[in-house]
């Protein structure tokens, strides 16, 4: 186990120097000069080129990749705000939590509404509970979630007043963010929850369960559900780190200070090393994620544990 | 070809005998016969014709039994007819729509949705069913290109992955591992930042972001069919690596490939519409539902029909295309069914 672990750990290195790599080549591709950029449009052409060199603008590529590389890797600088001069990681990491609490409530939802719903439409197919559920299901998948959110804040908070319609400053505030973003992840683990309790009810051991007398309830919550769980695991894992990418637009719609706003915002006044910055960070805890739900399945499949002890 | 219609006639005369007079027992065994020709072959070595006969007819009838499951699932067909709907619409925009999509009547701002304007107006008096109209062509636009961009690059990088293995599959898949690494949306936002905005950098944008996937796809297929027979077979017969990709691999990898960019495109115009919302996509005055969407969110308290519609014509438009590729999956193979 401690092994699987270790060598998944060591596995995740490549892949960040990877993303930070392909981020900073994005950066460097982006037309404009920073330099000219940084100083705005009245700048004389001496100051520019004197802060290119003080910004190192002028060595070749891989010399420019090494030393961002250097300051991810080690000082944890995602270099410089171009408009405000802070830096970026500070600028981000503030707006972390906001972020994560939103696609963290996301997950929640789409938990609470996701597996109960996939295991009662699986236990009962075809029912009338399952057919709307399973057209519910391909609706969320469908919803826009930016849409979604002008529609709740329409429907919730400009015609019943039940909720606000921006900001983040108290748990009211984030129900209607929290729904918003988990709809779709919440359509797709009621997906997977149904078809993974549907494949796991036609095995063996379910209907051995059955013979012995089981009761229904438990054959379904302790025999089929614990190995249903498996691939659910893994969309809900998947769904955090895209819920973190989507919180860009949730975000958006209601006015919430995260790291997608100040991305947004950072768009348009061309401020790159933000933008940047925050698809380092958020990439960089996506895999961080990943890295402990596949940690989580080895501690759920005793088959996958088996391959390493 | 005198010779060759006596002979089949001669032929079909022997055929049809047995299965006339034991119709239950000779019919399966018939129809065997009509899908291997070579069995035929060895009955009748006179009429060479038959082969010709039978073999197009094979692999017509794989495809053909695709459609018939796929016209039997109802959920389909209203995907299928709802997609053809919104093509319709974008071929016809210019007689559908009342107005031009850019024409402002600033009589007429942010209208309710009444006879004259149907979905209403918005803030420059533009007519907002128009503008949707005129939408689809776009969103068919970006859905569609960006996918061809992503399954083209995906499928040569997947397949030189599958195909070669070794250290280029390593390379190619650990580049996968990094890109798949950055949630999609994002990695869209930070290309379509470093390009600019506009129409053909979005679709190259969202187009970049999905490669990853179309690659482990096309890999997954040609891993699994490199080693068999008829690729040997092909190998044998001298032909080039480029050709037993091309023209053996890949059309038995197609099952998967179809599905995943049904969906695909759905997915494509989301992201898309996502980044004309958050300012990165189209520019106006070109009606992006997304970015109309944008400019409505101003609006949202008085004038929430402007946001309404071109949410609702996104949403089905992504409900059609996923109603579509859950059929063509189950269609192209039932085993998937869940």
């Amino acid at each position: 186990m401690h092994k699987y672990i270790g060598r998944r750990i060591l596995l995740l290195l490549p892949v960040l120097i990877g993303v930070s790599f392909i981020v900073f080549t994005m950066m460097y591709i982006t037309p404009g000069d920073p330099a000219a950029i940084i100083l705005g449009e009245q700048a004389a052409d001496r100051e520019i080129q004197m802060l290119r060199e003080q910004m190192g603008l002028n060595d070749p590529f891989i010399v420019q990749y090494g030393r961002f590389a250097r300051g991810v890797f080690t000082q944890l600088d995602f270099g410089r705000s171009w408009t405000t001069r802070a830096f970026v990681f500070d600028e981000v990491f503030n707006r972390f939590p906001t972020t994560l609490t939103l696609a963290a409530t996301g997950v929640l939802v789409a938990v609470l509404i996701g597996i109960p719903v996939g295991i009662i439409s699986a236990t009962k197919q075809y029912s009338l509970f399952d057919n709307i559920a399973m057209v519910f299901a391909l609706l969320g998948v469908s919803i826009p979630n930016f849409f979604f959110g002008l529609m709740a804040i329409i429907i919730f908070s400009v015609w019943l007043g039940w909720f606000p319609s921006s900001g983040y400053s108290s748990p009211m505030h984030m129900i209607l963010p929290a729904i918003t973003i988990g709809t779709g992840s919440a359509a797709m683990v009621t997906r997977m929850t149904r078809s993974s309790m549907l494949e796991v009810i036609r095995q063996d051991y379910i209907r051995t369960a059955r013979a012995k007398g089981q009761k229904e309830s438990v054959v379904i919550n302790r025999h089929a559900l614990k190995n249903a769980l498996i691939p659910v695991v893994t969309v809900v894992g998947l769904s955090f780190g895209y819920l973190l990418g989507g919180a860009v637009l949730t975000e958006r719609v209601f006015s919430i200070n995260g790291i997608g706003n100040l991305m947004v915002a950072s768009i348009q006044e061309r401020n790159y090393p933000m933008v940047q910055g925050g698809v380092l960070f958020i990439a960089f805890t996506f895999s961080v994620v990943n890295l402990f739900v596949d940690i989580l399945y080895a501690f759920i499949d005793p088959r996958i544990r088996a391959q390493y002890k | 070809m005198s010779n060759t219609t006596d002979g089949t006639k001669a032929k079909e005369s022997t055929r049809n005998r047995p299965t006339v007079k034991h119709p239950s027992s000779q019919t399966e065994i018939e129809s065997l016969g009509h899908e291997q020709p070579y069995e035929g072959q060895e009955r009748n070595p006179d009429a060479p014709a038959d082969i010709h006969e039978i073999k197009p007819r094979k692999r017509k009838s794989q495809w053909l039994e695709v459609w018939q499951r796929l016209i039997k699932n109802k959920a389909a067909i209203v995907g299928g007819i709802l997609l053809l709907i919104l093509i319709f619409s974008a071929i016809f925009a210019d007689f559908i729509a009342p107005y031009a999509y850019d024409f402002q009547n600033p009589q007429f701002t942010r209208q309710a949705p009444s006879s004259d304007f149907w979905f209403g107006t918005d803030h420059l008096g533009r007519d907002v069913f128009s503008r949707v109209v005129y939408g689809s062509r776009i969103s068919i636009q970006v859905g569609f290109i960006a996918v061809g961009i992503a399954m083209i690059s995906g499928g040569i990088l997947g397949s030189i992955s599958g195909y070669y293995s070794g250290r280029i599959d390593n390379v190619i898949m650990r580049l996968m591992d990094v890109l798949l690494a950055i949630p999609g949306i994002l990695l869209a936002i930070s290309i379509a930042a470093a390009l600019g905005p506009g129409l053909v950098n979005i679709m190259i944008a969202v187009g970049i972001s999905s490669i990853p996937r179309y690659a482990r796809i096309v890999r997954a297929s040609v891993l699994s069919l490199r080693d068999q027979e008829f690729v040997e077979a092909a190998k044998a017969v001298g032909a080039n690596d480029f050709r037993i990709i091309t023209k053996y691999i890949i059309p038995n990898a197609m099952a998967p490939i179809i599905v995943q960019s049904t969906l695909g495109v759905a997915e494509a115009i989301l992201s898309a519409a996502g980044l004309s919302f958050i300012g990165l996509g189209i520019q106006p005055p070109i009606p992006e539902w997304g970015a109309m969407l944008s400019q409505a969110r101003t609006y949202l308290r008085d004038s929430p029909h402007m946001s309404i519609f071109p949410g609702l014509a996104i949403m089905f438009t992504i409900f059609a295309l996923n109603l579509l590729g859950d059929g063509l999956r189950d269609a192209l193979d039932p085993r998937l069914k869940g």
